[in-house]
C-alpha cells in the first residue's frame, strides 16, 4: 500500500508543476532558513575544535556581587584570588584552566602593523582543549609559573608575521615585548570564545595577574568533569562552594553569586536570567521552549499556505476520494494516504533546504562574517533538519488529510466537497 | 473469456425463490436544507435475488442514483432498513461498512471514475490494496485476471488517458471485479458510450452475470438495454412504480 501512495504521491507532485515549485520553494526556503541559524548554533555551542568535549566542561563566565541598599549590580568574570584559593580547591573536576577573554595587541612586521586578539591562559587550558598543533607545543604549568616570556600562535599570526607556518623557537615581538614560539595551531573561530585568540600568553604574564583579596578580575575558568555523567556533581560542589565563598567588602557588597554552567547553560543564563541574578535558574527549558516556538511560528506561515493548498486540492480530486471511498478505503486509509503525500513533498523540499543551506553556509564562509568560522552542515543538523521536515510535513498535511478523509462519497463522485455527516 | 461466449449460459435464477443478497425495506431519503425538504425516495420496498441482473429505469431526478448510493453504502437512508445477506447494516460503524463494501460490492460509474495518475493495473488494483491479508503479487495477479476477462491483458501499463471511452469502462468493470465482489452497482455504465461501445460493455456485464453468477443492478436510461436484463424497476418521483 504504501508502494501505491509513493507512487501516486510523486505522479500528483509532477501533475501540477507549477504548484509544486510554489510549495516546495515554501518548504525548501523555510527550511534552508532553520538550518543555517541551526548550523550557526552548533559552531557556537556544538563540539567542534578545539572544544570536542563540550559535554564535560564546565564554564564559569561572571562573578555577580549584589551591592548593599539595592545599589545594583557588579558583573565580571574571576580574580586569580577566586580561581586558586577557590575553584582550584574543588574536588570533583578532573581538570581546572583558567583563560581570558581576548585583548587587542599589536605586532610589526616589516611592511605593516598586524593588529592581534591576544588571550592569556593556564597549562591546564591546554589539556582540557583539544587544540590542533601544526607544530611545537603547549607551554607548561611550569613555564606558567615561572612566567616565562613564551607563546603559542595560530596559524595565521604565524604566516603573516612569519610568512611561514613552521615558526617554532622563533621570536614574535608584541606591544615591544618579545615572546619564543613554543607552538602555532590550527586557527580557531572567533565564535568560540574561550579558546580563540591569535596569541595565547601565560596569564602570569596579564596585566590583570595580581593577587589581592578581590574576587573580580578577567579569568574564566574552565572545568573539565571526569565524564558527562559527572558534570551535575561538579556543578553542584561549585554551588557548595559558593557558599563558603568570603565576600571581602561586607559593607558594600551583601552577596556574591557565580555558577558553573555547561556552554549553552551559560548562555542562556546570562541572556535570560539577568532580572534576578540571586536565582540560580540557568533558563535552558525556556530557552528551548522559545527557540521551538520561534521555529514552529517561522514553520507556521509557509504551512498554513501548504494546508490552504492542499484544501483547494482536495476538490481536484474529489472524484478519486469517492472513489477509494467506494471500493472500501477508511477514513484512515486516507489520512495515511494523503500524509504519506505531504511528507513526500516536504521531504523533496527538505532535500533542497539542505542543498539551499549547503550553498548558503558556502556563501556565508566565503564572506568571512567571524574570524576563522567555518559553518558546516553537521549530521546532527542535518538529523534535525529532517525531523523539521516531518513535522513540517505533518503539520501541513493533518487537517487537509482530515478534511479529505471527511468528504462525502457519493458528493465526491459527483465533484462536490460536502463532507459526510 | 471472449464475448462471444455469452450463448454458454447458465440458468437465469428464479427472482421469487433465489436467496437475496439485499432486501430494502420501506426505505426513505429526504434531503432537509432550512427552507425546502425533498423527498429522494418514498417508502422503497425491492428485494434482488442472488445472480440477478435488475435494471433501475426513470426520468432524471426520480431517486435512482440516491437509490444506487444507498444500496451501495455510501448513503444512508433517512428511515428504513438495508440488509445486505439478511444482516441490516444499521447498526454497522464507518469502517466495517468500508469493509463491507471493500468485500461485497463493485461500482461502475457513467464517467469511469479511474484515477489518472495510476496505470490501468494500478487502477484495477485499487479494491484491493484495501483488504487485508492480499499481497503485492497476489493483488497483482487478480488484477491481471480481471483484465483479462474484459479483454484488456494488453494494456495494463497504459494510463487511463491512452485509452478509448469503451476500454476506460472495461477497466473500470475489471476493478470492479477484482475484488471478487458478489454485487456490482453499475450507474449509468452505458451512458458516456456510443452504441457499438454501450453494447460491448453491455454484453460483458451480461456475460458476467450469467457465466459468473455476479448480482448486478445497473441504473440506466436506455430502454433498450435495460430489456436485456431479467427485471426492470422503474421510478417516478422517488417511488417505486413497476
Amino acid at each position: 500500500m504504501l508502494l501505491s501512495y509513493l507512487k501516486i504521491a510523486w505522479k500528483v507532485l509532477m501533475r501540477r508543476k507549477f504548484f509544486a515549485v510554489i510549495n516546495l520553494f515554501g518548504v525548501s526556503f523555510t527550511l534552508m532558513i532553520l538550518l543555517v541559524v541551526m548550523a550557526m548554533f552548533d559552531h557556537l555551542v556544538g563540539p567542534g575544535t578545539p572544544i570536542k568535549r563540550v559535554d564535560r566542561l564546565l564554564f564559569v563566565n561572571v562573578i555577580r556581587h549584589q551591592r548593599q541598599d539595592d545599589h545594583g549590580w557588579m558583573n565580571m568574570p574571576a580574580s586569580i584570588h577566586f580561581v586558586d584559593d577557590y575553584v582550584r580547591k574543588m574536588k570533583t573536576p578532573e581538570l581546572v584552566g583558567i583563560c581570558t577573554g581576548v585583548v587587542n595587541a599589536t605586532a610589526f612586521t616589516k611592511s605593516k602593523l598586524l593588529p592581534l586578539d591576544v588571550a592569556y591562559t593556564d597549562g591546564n587550558l591546554w589539556r582540557i582543549m583539544d587544540f590542533d598543533f601544526l607544530g611545537g607545543r603547549a607551554f607548561t604549568g611550569a613555564e606558567v609559573q615561572q612566567a616565562q616570556p613564551v607563546c603559542v600562535i595560530n596559524e595565521a599570526t604565524a604566516r603573516a608575521y612569519f610568512g611561514s607556518s613552521a615558526v617554532v623557537g622563533r621570536t614574535i615581538e608584541i606591544d615591544l615585548k618579545r615572546y619564543r614560539v613554543a607552538g602555532v595551531v590550527r586557527n580557531v573561530s572567533a565564535a568560540r570564545v574561550y579558546a580563540y585568540a591569535d596569541v595565547w600568553l601565560p596569564y602570569t604574564l596579564s596585566a590583570d595577574y595580581y593577587k589581592d583579596n578581590r574576587l573580580n578580575g578577567v579569568f574564566l575558568p574552565v572545568l573539565l568533569a571526569p565524564s558527562a555523567a559527572a558534570v551535575p556533581a561538579v556543578r553542584e560542589e561549585y554551588r557548595q562552594m559558593m557558599r563558603r565563598v568570603e565576600i571581602p567588602n561586607p559593607k558594600e557588597v551583601k552577596a556574591v553569586y557565580s555558577y558553573a554552567d555547561p556552554m549553552l547553560a551559560g548562555i542562556t543564563r546570562g541572556l535570560l536570567n539577568y532580572q534576578d541574578q540571586t536565582v540560580d535558574d540557568d533558563n535552558l527549558d525556556v530557552f528551548y521552549a522559545i527557540v521551538s516556538g520561534l521555529a514552529l511560528l517561522f514553520m507556521l506561515l509557509p504551512a498554513l499556505n501548504l494546508v490552504n493548498l492542499n484544501v483547494t486540492r482536495i476538490l481536484e480530486r474529489s472524484g478519486e476520494i469517492g472513489v477509494r471511498k467506494a471500493f472500501g478505503a477508511t477514513g484512515g486509509n486516507l489520512v495515511g494516504q494523503f500524509l504519506v503525500e505531504n511528507v513526500v513533498l516536504a521531504l523533496v523540499g527538505g532535500l533542497l533546504g539542505l542543498a539551499l543551506a549547503a550553498g548558503a553556509l558556502a556563501l556565508v564562509n566565503e564572506a568571512h562574517p567571524v574570524a576563522y568560522a567555518h559553518f558546516t552542515l553537521s549530521w546532527s543538523v542535518f538529523g534535525w533538519g529532517m525531523l523539521l521536515t516531518l513535522v513540517f510535513g505533518l503539520m501541513s498535511g493533518v487537517y487537509p488529510a482530515w478534511k479529505m478523509s471527511r468528504l462525502n462519497p457519493v458528493a465526491a463522485l459527483r465533484g462536490g466537497g460536502g463532507e459526510q455527516k | 473469456m471472449s464475448l462471444a461466449s455469452v450463448s454458454q449460459v447458465r440458468p437465469l435464477p428464479d427472482a421469487a425463490t433465489a436467496p437475496a443478497i439485499l432486501k430494502l425495506t420501506d426505505i426513505e431519503k429526504i434531503y432537509q436544507t432550512k427552507t425546502i425538504e425533498t423527498v429522494a425516495l418514498n417508502r422503497v420496498n425491492l428485494t434482488i435475488g442472488k445472480g440477478e441482473f435488475v435494471s433501475i429505469m426513470g426520468p432524471s431526478g426520480c431517486g435512482k442514483s440516491t437509490l444506487l448510493s444507498i444500496i451501495g453504502l455510501l448513503d444512508e437512508p433517512t428511515s428504513g432498513t438495508v440488509e445486505i445477506d439478511g444482516r441490516p447494516v444499521a447498526a454497522y460503524s464507518d469502517r466495517e461498512l468500508a469493509a463491507l463494501r471493500n468485500q461485497k460490492i463493485g461500482f461502475v460509474f457513467q464517467s469511469y471514475h479511474l484515477i489518472n495518475d495510476l496505470s490501468v493495473l494500478d487502477n484495477v488494483e485499487l479494491p484491493l490494496l484495501y483488504r487485508s491479508g492480499v499481497g503485492g503479487k497476489e493483488r497483482q495477479q487478480r488484477a491481471l485476471a480481471a483484465l483479462d476477462k474484459v479483454g484488456l491483458s494488453a494494456r495494463t501499463n497504459h494510463f487511463p488517458s491512452q485509452l478509448s471511452g469503451g476500454q476506460r469502462q472495461r477497466v473500470a468493470i475489471a476493478r470492479a471485479l477484482a475484488g471478487g465482489p458478489e454485487l456490482i452497482l453499475a450507474d449509468e455504465p452505458t451512458g458516456n458510450l456510443d452504441s457499438v461501445m454501450g453494447e460491448e460493455i453491455m454484453d460483458l456485464l451480461l456475460t458476467l452475470n450469467r457465466e459468473d453468477g455476479v448480482t448486478i443492478v445497473m441504473v440506466t436510461h436506455d430502454e433498450h438495454q435495460a430489456q436485456k436484463t431479467e427485471r426492470v424497476i422503474r421510478f417516478f418521483d422517488g417511488s417505486q412504480v413497476s
